[in-house]
Formats: structure tokens, C-alpha cells, sequence
């Protein structure tokens, strides 16, 4: 068990070691991929071939290369169209049910399960 | 006893739950950004469709009550439909109207405009849809009403019809 | 004319045989002799056969372009090509569901035949329940979506199907999904009579783990050819989107894929009697829910079909109605359960099996959340939030990680008790070994974050042991050994495919040339064609590597007149270690083309892997004694 845990932070550190750094083409994918296109609703900007996706690319790029950051661009059109634009939802008092409802349920199976197991412990 | 409860609330969990599909089959499914408004006009910088000179709309939004800004394009068949609202309410002297031409052929825009007359004080053209986007337009046509103050009171998604036409002229009543 | 009503007539007859099953027996289940138990099979065959009868009136309605029957009408044209004539009976609502009718009625017909080792009561029961499934579909068919409405006067022309569908994969795709999600219903009905009757147990368990097995490899195929088609048709060049239709698939593959090692266990081992009832439930109420959320219009997707509110209250009433249904059946008959008084140890095999249930189903949940949560939040306070991958990517992900771990040494281990960490050090070099590799994949050639890195040092884990397993025990067992080293490799495909894609897009002009790494992409030419049904616009670029002609692409853009619509079609070039794949889309009002080249390594691994992973499951469908395992 010991020698596992070493492991583990050996190759943690190891991984941290590395930079992380991500050009424009990347980011700017990113952020397209994570807005929602209002003509082909059920695409991201990066995925459909609407005239409105189209200009909404040339937006990101523009605004990535005038120096904002990715949250920015994001809060931008949050602004512009709503907070449905994003497909990325965020952590705020009406989405916090929906990243912890999963959490939750994680948390109670795993009881459930430890339950199990210590009462047939207990008849051993 | 224990048992009891955690049965009737999963039945009443499955009973919530259908009534939230119930009432969610009414709700529409396509999503139109209608209540969302920027606070302000953005002063965007757009060259003139006649001139081609740069124009900021700082310039333009003065002098009058209310105006009215209209993204068209000669493609675009609702726009035909909105066009004699337009060209109506270009008689009232309260509001100023401007048109943002919308990714179109020059050639054809004005065609257009020689066919179904002009409303327009003036025009600027946005060939790649980005300024459409910096208002917080997704298609065309799209109007933006404004205020003496520059801030978008009333947001008109799709052709201007009679029923919308006589909204609008209630509203620059005031 | 005369096949439209043929087409209803043998639908009302199957509503009368439905209707005489299903109330002869509940006054037969105590009766030995009654009239039922004898003629079962000759009902149950009559009334497939009418399914039939009905379905292939309806595909001859679509072949002779029969415009006096409104699915017709609404769904082909006379030019469009005899093979989708075809596959346009089942490519829409009406169709869709006539074709999942006469799948029930095969599959009732066939479980009958098949299940002669099990108590007649509970086969009895078991189609009972299938009765109640078949005539919710029936009054849904013939009330709210009859597939032979008749129009007057009869249209010259059909309007057409959407081109989009119009392709060979999308044509067998739905019958593969309904095939799985039918087999469920098998299982669901199996259950509930199980549970009543009080069988639930061993026996039980491995008569209805191939029904189980059966639908898995069916939904893993279907949710394959569904992800294929949307990798080369919908978009550019992605191949799952978490949309809606996507994750409605998915959930109950990933309740099927619990209950397939949970039945296992049943078998083995007699425990988890009730869990596993509850996995069949949920199992089959996730694939009327899907079909709920898909046809009622309630979310927006992609995969669109046409919807209409009316269809959506009455499948809505009918998931309510099995799903209370069940509950009710369950709650009463739960303390029918074998006693369980099994004592669990914790590295044995079962426990695998139960992490594997928790993780299963936490990823479930993770969907299901996601899917209906902006339903439930536009309900309840009328704001609208979009739900989309990076959710999905950011919950699924780190949980990810421990799975395939559990998933590399649970199978090693012993049902009831192990000593299989005695070899641990065997265990720990591999581990370091693919994380080692992993580190160095991640550090030198391309840019990941640490979870990916991490990630793909567990899928390397599971695929090393995998393929050990495979080397070393051959023939024992190796179904399993198949579907999992299948998921490894699924996982390490999609892990890598998407460290080492890149692309370009850029707006061309014809003779315009692009470069990208070390190659020049040329625009050489554009071709317009008309074809039967459409206009088509070629694209010819050249790919030079070196100065060396590399390869030829060749994209097109489709103008469907029928319903008119603009497509774009992909050129793929699929190799065995990457796929290039390009596409165009005009620009309004505007002369250049926008042009996407991507590179995606791996591609052709992904499908792969999901074959191997059916594979493991046709295998067990096969496998004829019962010797292995253990």
C-alpha cells in the first residue's frame, strides 16, 4: 500500500513538472466548441455550418486576439444572448444542484455499498 | 416504519417528476434570446454602405428620441415582408431609423432598395456578421429599438408584422 | 389504396389478439389446462404475423411511391433511390414505431418458444407484461401516429426524406438500436414475473442473461453505427456530441452494462436478487424515457424528428404507467427475495462486480442529470442553461480513471475469497510501466492536461493487463477478457485521437494552397454535377507532402431539392493509424469555400474497439456450456 501511495505523488509531481501552455488556434477551438449555436440548436459554433456560427467564430478569434481571456469571451456573450449560450454550465445557485446531484449520488451508493459489506462483516 | 418513508418518497419523487415533464412538454423547445438585452448600444465603427467612409454609431445616435436599428439583406425573403412597416414608420418624425446590411452582395442590396424604396437614414454595411454579433443579433432581419439614452428598450426578433409595427408605434407615443 | 387498409386491418388484429392474451391470461395463470397454455404459441405466432403483414404493407407503400398514404407522402419523393424508398418506412416516427411493434411481437413469440425451461406461470406472466408494453404501442400506433392515414386527393409528389437520412448506415442503425431496446423489454417483463412468482435466483439469472447479453450487443453495435454515421455526415469530423439523442442511447446501455456483470453474480454467487431486478426496471423505463425525450420535442438536438406535443403526453403517460407499474409490483412482492445471507469479502470477484455497478451507475447519473436537469430548471424557474461536453467531460472523466483501474484487476480475482495479491509486484510494474508511458505520450507530443494524463495511464494499465489475460488464460473466459480489453482500447483510441488531432480552416478560392505542418493542401478545382435527386458541387484538392502528390480529396457539397436542403459531405481518407478528413461548406454571398483539414489518428480504432467490445457479448450469446467463468 505504501509503495503505492509513493507512486502515486512521484507521478503526480511528474505531471505537474510539465508547462501547460495552449496557442490561439487551440483556445479559440475550445471557446467555439463550448457556445451553443443558436440556428443549429443543437450544435456548438465549432460544429455547425450556419451563417451565424460562421460569424460568431470570426468574433472569438478577434476578441482572443484583442488579448481577452477565455472567461471574458465567455462572459461577453453570456451578456449577448443568455446564459444558454454556454454549454459549459456554471457553478452558481441555480446550476449547483446539477454538479452535485451526480456527487450525491456517487456518495450514497458508496454507503449503501459499505453498509453491505459491514453487515455481512458483522455476521462473519 | 423506516421502509414506509423511503417508499412514498420515491413515489413521490416519480410523481414530481412527471409533472415537470407535463409542464415541460408545453414549454418551447427552440431557444430565442428575446428578454436578453445589452444595457447599451455598443458603439461599433462600420463603414457607410454608400460611401464606404467609417462611421461610428456614436455619430449617428443623436438628435432624436428613439431609433430604430435594422440588420436586412437582400437574400433575406422576411425582409421583404417588414419592408412597407419600415418605410411607414420612416413618416414619424420620433425615431430614426438605420439599416445594417447583412452579409449581401452591393449589387443586390441595392436592387433591393430601388425596388422596395428606402427607409433608411443611413446604412452600414456588415459583411461578415461579426458587428450583428456585437449587438447581440443571431439572424436577419432583427430590429433594435433605442432610447435619447442609447439603450435598447425593445428587441424585435423576425419581421416586423402588423401586430409588432403597432407595438412599436405605441411605445414611441411616449 | 387497398394496402393502406390491409396495413390498418392487421393492426386492429393485432390489437385483438393482444387484447385476448392479455385478459385471457390473468384468468389462466392458476389454471393448468386453461385454453391459453395451449394455444400460446399459435396467438403469439398470428399476431407476429400480422406485424409483419402490416409492416411490409408499408414498405411496399414507400417502394411504389404510394402518395395516398401520408407517411408516404410526408417522407419519400419518386426519384429518390430504391434502397432509401426502403429505408425510409423505418426512417421516420410513424414507421419507426411500427418497426419497434414488430419487434416486440417477434421477441414476445420468440421468448416464448425459447423458455420452456422455466415455470409456465412465469413465462405466462412474463408475457403478460409484454402484452401491456405491445398495446401500449399498439393504441399509441393506430390513436396518435398511424403509419396509414389516407389523403384525398392523392399528391402527385411526395415531399421527401431529410437528405441527411438518406444514407446506408442510418438505414440499418435504427433496426440495430430497436433490437436492443426491445431485448430489454424481454428482460423488464422476465422480471416482474420473476419477482411475483418469487424465482428470482441463480436459475433465473442464467436463463435471462443471454436475453441480457443479446441487448447489450445490440445497443453497443447501434450506438456504434449511429456514432459512425455522425462522424463522416453531421458536422466536422466529431463523433459523440453529448446531445440529448446521444446520451438517451447511452443511459440505458450503461444500466444494461451494470445488469451484465450484476446478472453474472446472480448466477455465480446468489447475491444481489434485487438489484438486479431494479437494473432491469430501469434498464427498460430509460429506453421509453429516451423515447419520450426524443419524439416529444422536449429537448432540442441535433438527431431531430419530428415532433409533436400531442405524442409526447401520451408517451409520457405510458412511461408514468410502467414506471409506477413496476414500483408498485416491486414494493409489494419485495419481500419475496431469497434471503440473502451471503457473506462478502472484499477482494473477491463480486466486489469488482459491485464497484463496478457504482461507478456504472454514477456515470448514469451523471447523463441523466445533465440531460434533464435544464427541463427541470426551465420548469421550475424558467431559466434556460445549455448542458453540454465539457460537463459531461469535467464529471465523467475523474471517476474515470479509478474504473478502469478496479476494471484491470477485478476480473483476476476469485469468486467468494482471493489471494490474488500474493502477485501484486507483477501488478505494481506494469502499473508504473504505463504510467511511465503515459508521461512520455503526454510530455512529448502534444499538450494534455493532467487528468488526460492520468487517464491514459489507466486505460494503458487495463490494456496491458488485458491483453496478458488474453495471452495467458486463452480460452477461459474470454468473452469477458474480449469486451474489456474492447473498452481499453476504446478508451485509449478516444484518449489519443483527441491528444493528437489537429487541423486547419481557412477560406479558399480555387488554385489557393494552404500549409499545414509540412504539407501544402491545393484547391485545384470545383465541379458541379446533377445527380437523381440532387446537385452536387466537387471539391478536387491535392494533399502534397515533399512536393509529392499525397493524396486527393474530394468534398462535395449536396442541394437536395426534396425537401431543399444543403449538406456537406466529408472526404475521408481512413488509414490504419489516422483518418484525414475535409470538409467544405459555402459562404453566403461570397466566392471562397471554408475549408476544415483535420488529421485524427486513431479513428479507425474507435470503431474498431466497439466491435471488439460486442464481440465479447456475441461470444456469450454462443457460448454453449456454462462451464466457464469462475
Amino acid at each position: 500500500m505504501k509503495t503505492r501511495i509513493i507512486l502515486y505523488i512521484i507521478f503526480l509531481l511528474l505531471a505537474f513538472s510539465k508547462s501547460s501552455f495552449s496557442n490561439d488556434q487551440k483556445l479559440e477551438n475550445k471557446i467555439n466548441k463550448n457556445l451553443r449555436c443558436l440556428i443549429c440548436q443543437g450544435q456548438s459554433i465549432y460544429d455547425s455550418q450556419s451563417d451565424f456560427a460562421e460569424s460568431m467564430k470570426l468574433v472569438v478569434k478577434q476578441k482572443i486576439e484583442s488579448g481577452m481571456s477565455e472567461e471574458e469571451i465567455y462572459s461577453f456573450f453570456k451578456i449577448q444572448y443568455g446564459e444558454w449560450i454556454l454549454y459549459d454550465p456554471q457553478f452558481n445557485t441555480k446550476n449547483f444542484a446539477l454538479w452535485l446531484l451526480p456527487i450525491l449520488v456517487f456518495l450514497v451508493g458508496g454507503i449503501v455499498i459499505l453498509k453491505k459489506f459491514r453487515v455481512s462483516k458483522k455476521r462473519l | 416504519m423506516k421502509n414506509r418513508y423511503y417508499k412514498y418518497s420515491i413515489v413521490i419523487f416519480l410523481i414530481f417528476t412527471f409533472f415537470i415533464f407535463y409542464y415541460g412538454l408545453k414549454e418551447k423547445n427552440i431557444y430565442t434570446p428575446d428578454d436578453i438585452k445589452t444595457k447599451k448600444f455598443p458603439n461599433l465603427i462600420l463603414n457607410d454602405f454608400y460611401t464606404n467612409s467609417e462611421t461610428s454609431f456614436d455619430d449617428i445616435l443623436i438628435g432624436s428620441n428613439y431609433y430604430l436599428v435594422n440588420i436586412w439583406a437582400s437574400w433575406c425573403l422576411p425582409c421583404r415582408e417588414e419592408h412597407p412597416y419600415l418605410v411607414q414608420l420612416k413618416k414619424n418624425s420620433s425615431i430614426k431609423i438605420i439599416g445594417i446590411n447583412y452579409k449581401d452582395k452591393r449589387d443586390n442590396a441595392l436592387k433591393f432598395l430601388d425596388e422596395y424604396e428606402n427607409p433608411y437614414l443611413i446604412i452600414l454595411t456588415d459583411n461578415n456578421g461579426m458587428a450583428s454579433i456585437e449587438i447581440g443579433a443571431y439572424g436577419v432581419p432583427e430590429s433594435f429599438i433605442l432610447n435619447k439614452e442609447k439603450k435598447i428598450i425593445k428587441k424585435i426578433i423576425g419581421p416586423i408584422d402588423k401586430k409588432k409595427f403597432n407595438e412599436i408605434k405605441e411605445l414611441i407615443k411616449k | 389504396m387497398i394496402l393502406n387498409y390491409l396495413g390498418n386491418f392487421a393492426l386492429l388484429f393485432c390489437l385483438i389478439i393482444s387484447l385476448v392474451i392479455f385478459i385471457t391470461s390473468i384468468s389462466s395463470l392458476n389454471n393448468k389446462n386453461s385454453f391459453l397454455k395451449k394455444n400460446l404459441n399459435e396467438l403469439l405466432f398470428f399476431k407476429f404475423f400480422f406485424a409483419v403483414l402490416s409492416f411490409s404493407s408499408l414498405i411496399i407503400l414507400f417502394v411504389i411511391s404510394e402518395f395516398s398514404n401520408e407517411t408516404v407522402l410526408n417522407n419519400s419523393h419518386i426519384s429518390k433511390p430504391l434502397f432509401y424508398k426502403i429505408s425510409g418506412t423505418w426512417g421516420n416516427h410513424e414507421g419507426s414505431l411500427l418497426l419497434w411493434l414488430l419487434v416486440l411481437t417477434f421477441f414476445a413469440f420468440f421468448y416464448y418458444l425459447n423458455s420452456k425451461n422455466r415455470p409456465i406461470d412465469e413465462r405466462l406472466l412474463t408475457i403478460l407484461f409484454q402484452e401491456v408494453i405491445i398495446l401500449g404501442f399498439l393504441f399509441f400506433l393506430l390513436k396518435a401516429s398511424n403509419p396509414f392515414n389516407i389523403i384525398y386527393p392523392v399528391p402527385k409528389e411526395g415531399l421527401g426524406l431529410n437528405p441527411i437520412l438518406q444514407d446506408p448506415l442510418l438505414a440499418i442503425h435504427p433496426p440495430v438500436l430497436y433490437l436492443g431496446y426491445v431485448t430489454t423489454s424481454i428482460v423488464f417483463s422476465s422480471s416482474l414475473a420473476g419477482l411475483i412468482k418469487g424465482n428470482i435466483n441463480n436459475l433465473w439469472a442464467k436463463d435471462i442473461k443471454k436475453w441480457v447479453f443479446i441487448s447489450w450487443t445490440f445497443l453497443t453495435l447501434g450506438i456504434l453505427l449511429g456514432s459512425i454515421w455522425a462522424y463522416y455526415e453531421l458536422g466536422w469530423g466529431g463523433f459523440w456530441f453529448w446531445d440529448p439523442v446521444e446520451n438517451i442511447s447511452l443511459m440505458p446501455w450503461l444500466s444494461l452494462t451494470a445488469l451484465v456483470h450484476c446478472v453474472l453474480a446472480l448466477e455465480k454467487r446468489s447475491i444481489l436478487h434485487s438489484w438486479t431486478v431494479i437494473l432491469s426496471i430501469i434498464t427498460f423505463t430509460l429506453g421509453i424515457c429516451g423515447t419520450f425525450l426524443v419524439r416529444s420535442g422536449i429537448l432540442n438536438s441535433v438527431h431531430t424528428f419530428a415532433n409533436d406535443p400531442e405524442r409526447g403526453l401520451y408517451i409520457l403517460f405510458f412511461l408514468f404507467f410502467l414506471i409506477f407499474l413496476s414500483v408498485f409490483i416491486y414494493f409489494i412482492y419485495e419481500d419475496k427475495f431469497e434471503l440473502n445471507n451471503k457473506n462478502l469479502n472484499l477482494y473477491t470477484k463480486e466486489t469488482s462486480i459491485i464497484l463496478n455497478n457504482w461507478f456504472v451507475m454514477y456515470f448514469l447519473s451523471v447523463i441523466l442529470i445533465g440531460t434533464v436537469y435544464p427541463i427541470f430548471l426551465e420548469v421550475l424557474s424558467n431559466e434556460k442553461i445549455s448542458v453540454g461536453p465539457p460537463f459531461f467531460n469535467k464529471l465523467i472523466i475523474p471517476f474515470l480513471i479509478p474504473f478502469l483501474i478496479f476494471m484491470s484487476i477485478g476480473p483476476n480475482l476469485k469468486w467468494i475469497k482471493n489471494n490474488y495479491f500474493s502477485k501484486k509486484l507483477k501488478l505494481i510494474i506494469i502499473f508504473i510501466l504505463s504510467i511511465i508511458l503515459s508521461i512520455l505520450v503526454s510530455k512529448f507530443f502534444g499538450n494534455t492536461a493532467l487528468n488526460i494524463t492520468i487517464l491514459l495511464a489507466a486505460s494503458l494499465y487495463l490494456f496491458i493487463i488485458t491483453i496478458k489475460d488474453l495471452i495467458k488464460k486463452g480460452f477461459k473466459n474470454y468473452s469477458q477478457t474480449i469486451s474489456h480489453f474492447g473498452f481499453s482500447l476504446l478508451v485509449l483510441s478516444i484518449l489519443l485521437n483527441s491528444i493528437f488531432s489537429s487541423e486547419i480552416t481557412s477560406n479558399m478560392r480555387v488554385g489557393d494552397e494552404i500549409k499545414f505542418s509540412n504539407k501544402i493542401i491545393k484547391l485545384q478545382k470545383l465541379e458541379n454535377t446533377t445527380e437523381a435527386n440532387f446537385l452536387k458541387l466537387i471539391a478536387y484538392f491535392k494533399i502534397e507532402e515533399k512536393n509529392k502528390t499525397e493524396l486527393v480529396l474530394e468534398p462535395e457539397i449536396r442541394i437536395y431539392d426534396k425537401p431543399e436542403t444543403i449538406t456537406s459531405e466529408a472526404a475521408i481518407k481512413t488509414d490504419v493509424f489516422k483518418d484525414r478528413f475535409l470538409v467544405i461548406n459555402l459562404v453566403k454571398e461570397n466566392e471562397y469555400l471554408n475549408v476544415r483539414y483535420q488529421e485524427k489518428p486513431f479513428m479507425l480504432w474507435i470503431w474498431i474497439s466497439a466491435i471488439i467490445i460486442s464481440l465479447g457479448g456475441i461470444i456469450n450469446i454462443f457460448k454453449k456450456n456454462e462451464k466457464q467463468i469462475l
